[in-house]
């Protein structure tokens, strides 16, 4: 197409004008996409030239020591993953429902599922720090958890539903109505039309949701002030304070003065942590796929 | 026999558990929306019964210590950032879509996907971090203090590009396969197959790419109190720092008492309206049922 | 209309269905109206007529799965064994078992051919692991799948030729012993040669039960249809507007339009 476009030399003002605007566009598009490139680049390996020194097993098997500026981050590690574990283990079940009823029982048209998707449009879009708040009031308050791993893997419980809901319900769009309408055919029940027609196809789309899921947890900061708090030593229980990986950085970086270069090893860390989930997802849902049926 | 419903081993029994089960969950998870505003709302009526509204919009400064409770500066910095951020990342999120989908060789196309998705998956304290540590002192030498509303819309924007990009991917995506046939069939160029059909056709995707974006960039947190400076004030420059909404919230929740608190629900609260404003127009625009 | 049999004449015993004055709407645009007919017991009916009449929406009433359709309303009798099958209360899933319902596409589950007989059996006859294996041979054996397929029972149903699918999903159907089979164009999507091998069998399941069958393909319908019903595009919807048996029906229509449609003028 674009050959053809120099090779028919343009004639006149208005094939002048036209000649300059494609070339143009599609000079433009390309120095735009250039241009971001460029720029994450900078932001990629700015961290990962900066963070890789301080990058080894102690790091990671070691207590922080003078607020973080030494020392390893073996405690916010665990913390972590406890309040991830919380977090997926509450948001996980409800998620899956919820997905379930909306694409496979409620009606199209229903008001209840119109008012539920309503909702949860809402709730994506709610900003992290008011999650904070409700967390701290709640959870903390309220119910009188404390500043604890529980309170904070609760409160990401409620953030990372709208995003689960959403994926795991894509991932039952991906049955076929073919199948669904051959069980109701057959008569089946709703309970064996899911276990047997609806979850086998949709797990895919399932360990895609619970990875993003898992994902977007790892990567929350201001949720958690409120809610698991600061302390870096081991957490001793549930309802323990725990500080998580995102916010050692930023207590590292704002708070601590000459913490950075282990702010930047553990930006490093977490970035690998998040691509490494990104990629384990997409290998299971592949290999999945592939996978013959017995 | 087929009327007959209520026979305890009917298989419908089971279903109506399960359907039980199902509504618990999902009656749950909508209720979580509505427990955040009552909590919002409950938290933010002792100051709201004390001083009223007016005075979050009159006062003379934010200075919650003395009872001046003035938000407007922490509005202005959000709405500039916003919308600086949004300059910035709808051209080049959609510029970037359309590479991806019309314009790259396969290789690059694929590469550069991933490369968006990877920058969607990076933590907002990463981004904040980053624009600490290397964007702000670059501002610095040009015009100090370097913590500015400048370093925000930078990071902001980078930040929101993947939400933009990413949805407008996916509109561009669920284009019927015809038009692309019809074009070929007419040997239309890339450039009117582009500007004449797919353009026009994606524009209210294109429009909630956007809108989910602006919501993404007001609600951001970590990144912002990192890099703006957070003095309250309307800055006069790209240059001067500035203190968001969401931004007050995290720096003073941790030691706010009684009112105070309390007017750090009401940011709360005026965060979540701007939200649901930005939602409903994204419904408009979108016209079904649409996440971040 | 011209409906040789008045309801009053009819032998109860010798009719599974009877439909009086059915009528369905999708979101208030009708897709038929007022149809009454009866289907009668082990015999082929067939709903011949040009697409967009309603005849495959007519299918899903009478098993109830136009339930799933969002926004669909029924109204009028569908008498079945002396119930109203049509009413809202009817347990749709005893229903289904004794309405079973052929696709266009064949749908076997992808799961492996002897799990896709399985389930049905599991859920609706017996758990007991001799009988089940036991009625899938003879199932299989029934719609000739078993030579074909007896080595490869674990295999994914979706590794089977179209027509060998069908005929998994008429097995499929089978098992659960329905008195009344609705075959949608069930060979339209096959090769001609599996689509013969279908027809074939379509014909000795007569012994089983009572069959109908929406198809495009006249010849087909005349073949093997005791009964045919043309469905026809009027007055902004689906009418029934003549029913018989085949050999009337292709030999001396009575209705005009019945007369032009099967000698290919019309539709």
């Amino acid at each position: 197409m674009l050959k053809q476009d120099l090779s028919s030399p343009p004639k006149g003002f208005g094939g002048v004008f036209d000649f300059v605007l494609r070339q143009g566009s599609t000079g433009v598009i390309w120095l735009g996409a250039i241009f971001v490139t460029a720029w994450s680049m900078w932001l990629i390996s700015d961290i990962v030239f900066n963070g890789w020194a301080g990058l080894s097993y102690d790091f990671l098997t070691h207590t922080p020591t003078n607020a973080g500026r030494e020392g390893g981050i073996a405690p916010i590690l665990v913390s972590t993953g406890l309040v991830l574990a919380i977090c997926m283990a509450v948001s996980f079940p409800i998620g899956l429902g919820t997905a379930i009823l909306l694409s496979e029982i409620t009606a199209t048209d229903s008001w209840w599922g119109g008012m539920i998707r309503r909702s949860l449009d809402v709730l994506a879009g709610v900003p992290s720090i008011v999650f904070g708040l409700f967390g701290n009031a709640f959870f903390c308050n309220i119910l009188g958890l404390g500043f604890s791993i529980l309170s904070g893997g609760l409160t990401l419980a409620c953030m990372v539903l709208p995003i689960l809901i959403r994926s795991t319900e894509e991932g039952f769009r991906a049955v076929p109505i073919a199948q669904k309408l051959g069980a109701s055919a057959l008569g089946l029940s709703r309970l064996s039309t899911l276990f047997y027609i609806l979850l086998p196809i949709a797990v895919p789309g399932l360990i895609a949701g619970f990875v993003l899921g898992v994902g977007r947890a790892v990567a929350e900061t201001a949720a958690l002030i409120f809610t698991s708090g600061y302390v870096d030593r081991y957490p001793e229980s549930w309802l323990d304070s725990g500080r998580v990986l995102s916010i050692h950085i930023y207590d590292l970086s704002m708070n601590i003065a000459g913490g950075e270069a282990h702010a930047y090893t553990s930006a490093l860390v977490l970035l690998i942590l998040v691509l490494l989930i990104n990629q384990t997802a997409s290998h299971i849902g592949l290999r999945y796929l592939r996978r013959g049926v017995t | 026999m087929i009327l007959s419903n209520g026979n305890i081993l009917s298989p419908s029994t089971h279903d109506r558990f399960l359907t039980g089960i199902l509504w618990c969950f999902s009656l749950l998870a909508s209720l979580i929306l509505g427990l955040i505003l009552f909590f919002l709302v409950y938290n933010s009526l002792p100051v709201l019964w004390d001083i009223g509204i007016s005075k979050f919009f009159l006062d003379s400064s934010w200075h919650p210590s003395e009872a001046l409770f003035n938000l407007t500066p922490m509005l202005v910095g959000s709405l500039l950032i916003m919308l600086g951020a949004i300059l910035l990342a709808a051209p080049l999120g959609i510029v970037s879509a359309i590479f991806c989908r019309f314009y790259a060789p396969k290789v690059i196309a694929v590469f550069y996907q991933s490369l968006i998705e990877l920058l969607s998956g990076i933590p907002s304290v990463v981004y904040g971090f980053w624009g600490l540590v290397t964007l702000v002192p670059l501002i610095q030498k040009v015009n100090p203090p370097g913590t500015s509303l400048l370093a925000g819309i930078i990071v902001l924007a980078l930040m929101i590009l993947p939400t933009v990009s990413l949805i407008a991917d996916a509109t561009f995506a669920n284009l019927p396969k015809e038009y692309f046939q019809g074009a070929a069939g007419l040997s239309l160029s890339r450039f009117t197959l582009l500007t004449q059909i797919i353009l026009p056709a994606s524009k209210s995707g294109l429009l909630t790419s956007v809108i989910l974006a602006a919501g993404r960039a007001i609600g951001e947190t970590m990144a912002i109190l990192m890099i703006c400076g957070n003095i309250a004030q309307i800055p006069d420059s790209l240059f001067s720092p500035v203190r968001t909404l969401t931004a007050n919230i995290a720096l003073e929740m941790a030691y706010a008492m009684g009112n105070h608190r309390s007017a750090l629900f009401v940011s709360g609260l005026l965060l979540m309206v701007i939200i649901f404003a930005l939602v409903s127009l994204a419904h408009r625009a979108g016209k079904g049922s649409v996440y971040a | 209309m011209n409906i040789p049999t008045t309801i009053e004449a009819l032998d109860l015993s010798s009719t599974i269905i009877q439909v009086e004055n059915l009528s369905l709407h999708y979101n208030r645009k009708p897709a038929f109206a007022e149809v009454s007919l009866p289907i009668y017991r082990d015999q082929i009916t067939s709903l011949i007529g040009p697409s967009g009449c309603g005849k495959t929406s007519f299918l899903m009433c009478l098993n109830r799965l136009v339930d799933l359709v969002p926004l669909a309303k029924m109204s009028g009798q569908i008498r079945f064994n002396a119930e109203d099958i049509a009413q809202k209360k009817v347990n749709v899933v005893a229903l289904r078992r004794k309405i079973g319902m052929i696709f266009q596409r064949p749908n076997p589950f992808p799961l492996s051919i002897k799990k896709n007989l399985e389930l049905p059996l599991k859920e609706h006859r017996t758990k007991n692991k001799a009988e089940i294996e036991e009625i899938i041979q003879t199932t299989l054996e029934a719609v000739g799948l078993w030579k074909e397929v007896k080595d490869r029972l674990r295999h994914s149903a979706l590794l089977l030729s179209g027509g060998q699918q069908q005929r998994l999903c008429i097995a499929r159907a089978l098992v659960l012993e329905p008195e009344l089979l609705l075959m949608d164009e069930p060979c339209s999507a096959l090769d001609p040669l599996s689509s013969a091998t279908v027809e074939e069998l379509i014909q000795q399941l007569k012994e089983k039960c009572s069959l109908l069958i929406v198809t495009h393909n006249l010849a087909q319908a005349r073949r093997i249809a005791d009964y045919t019903a043309l469905f026809w595009f009027a007055e902004q919807t689906g009418k029934l507007i003549e029913y018989g048996p085949s050999a009337e029906i292709f030999n001396q229509p009575k209705n005009q339009i019945t007369e032009a449609y099967i000698r290919g003028e019309r539709g």
